[in-house]
């Protein structure tokens, strides 16, 4: 019961990207519309600034090239990304609106994602 | 304790420029000495700070420490043995370890609050310490191109460590 009324909550919505599991197996082609891929790589204890358009449901793949671990934290705590030394992480962008993220290990490293409302 | 920190800064300052000779600026071998010392005695000081601290985030910070500065000597002792390099022992790493085994004493007798407070407070002053010397002596000192590499990036990591020290002083005030 609780199970249809979440899937049915989803399909109204409009089912995000990371959505996982049977959920998002059972729902229609149509809304599986998956968005874009952007990578943002961290090398040298910094995040390299990135100049692709980014909107609602695309997804910022995290790539560390650095032999320490680093995170992606947003300023206003809408999301946080762990990213283990040499490896990638990805995160889906749900809501638009600039934000502001930085490493909390390293609180020196620092970026901006802008990202658009999804057009309908 | 304050006088203990400008033991350790007077150290990178001033014993750079005596302990390598007159006016000789540090050679490869002892620039990487160096900065292996200073990286090995902040993983010394984590691990007395979680054989001590029961705060979690005195903790998180000291199981970074040891992370970060261990991946990082890795990498010199990595890039040294590839350049055919023999770090060399000299008066500024000599002095380090001194200044950080009375630090140890010191931070052993606290314990509870006012040995997180001393700690972090060591953190803080330690890395802006080694950062400052990397900054005028080391890196400009370094002639190999890898090793300059290395250690502008572990300047900016460790300016990344002396921030985070920073938040965690103000949090755990």
């Amino acid at each position: 019961m609780l199970r249809r009324t979440f899937l049915a909550t989803l399909a109204a919505v409009g089912l995000p990207r990371q959505a996982s599991g049977a959920a998002w197996r059972a729902l229609p082609k149509s809304l599986a519309k998956a968005g874009a891929t952007v990578q943002i790589t961290i090398t040298g204890i910094a995040f390299v600034e990135h100049k692709q358009p980014l909107t609602v449901g695309d997804t910022v793949e995290w790539i560390n090239k650095d032999v320490v671990a680093h995170t992606a934290t947003a300023r206003n705590k809408d999301w946080r990304v762990l990213i283990p030394e040499n490896a990638k992480a990805t995160l889906v962008l749900k809501k638009p609106g600039t934000v502001e993220f930085y490493c909390e290990y390293h609180p020196n490293m620092t970026g901006k994602l802008v990202i658009r409302e999804k057009k309908s | 304790m304050l006088n203990r920190l400008s033991t350790a800064a007077a150290i990178l300052t001033f014993s750079v420029s005596p302990a390598l000779a007159q006016g000789a600026k540090p050679t490869d071998p002892q620039i990487a000495h160096i900065a292996y010392t200073a990286g090995q005695l902040d993983i010394d000081a984590a691990k007395q700070a979680l054989a001590k601290s029961k705060n979690a985030d005195v903790r998180a910070f000291a199981e970074q420490m040891v992370r970060d500065h261990e991946a990082v000597n890795t990498q010199a002792l990595d890039l040294v043995n590839k350049l055919n390099v023999k770090p060399e022992d000299n008066d500024t790493s000599r002095g380090l370890t001194k200044a950080a085994a009375a630090k140890k004493a010191e931070l052993d007798k606290l314990s509870g609050a006012s040995f997180d407070k001393a700690y972090l407070d060591n953190e803080v002053a330690y890395h802006k310490t080694v950062n400052g010397a990397l900054e005028t002596t080391l890196i400009p000192s370094s002639s190999n191109a890898e090793l300059k590499a290395l250690l502008q990036t572990g300047l900016k990591l460790f300016r990344g460590h002396q921030m985070h020290a920073e938040q965690i002083v103000a949090k755990v005030k």
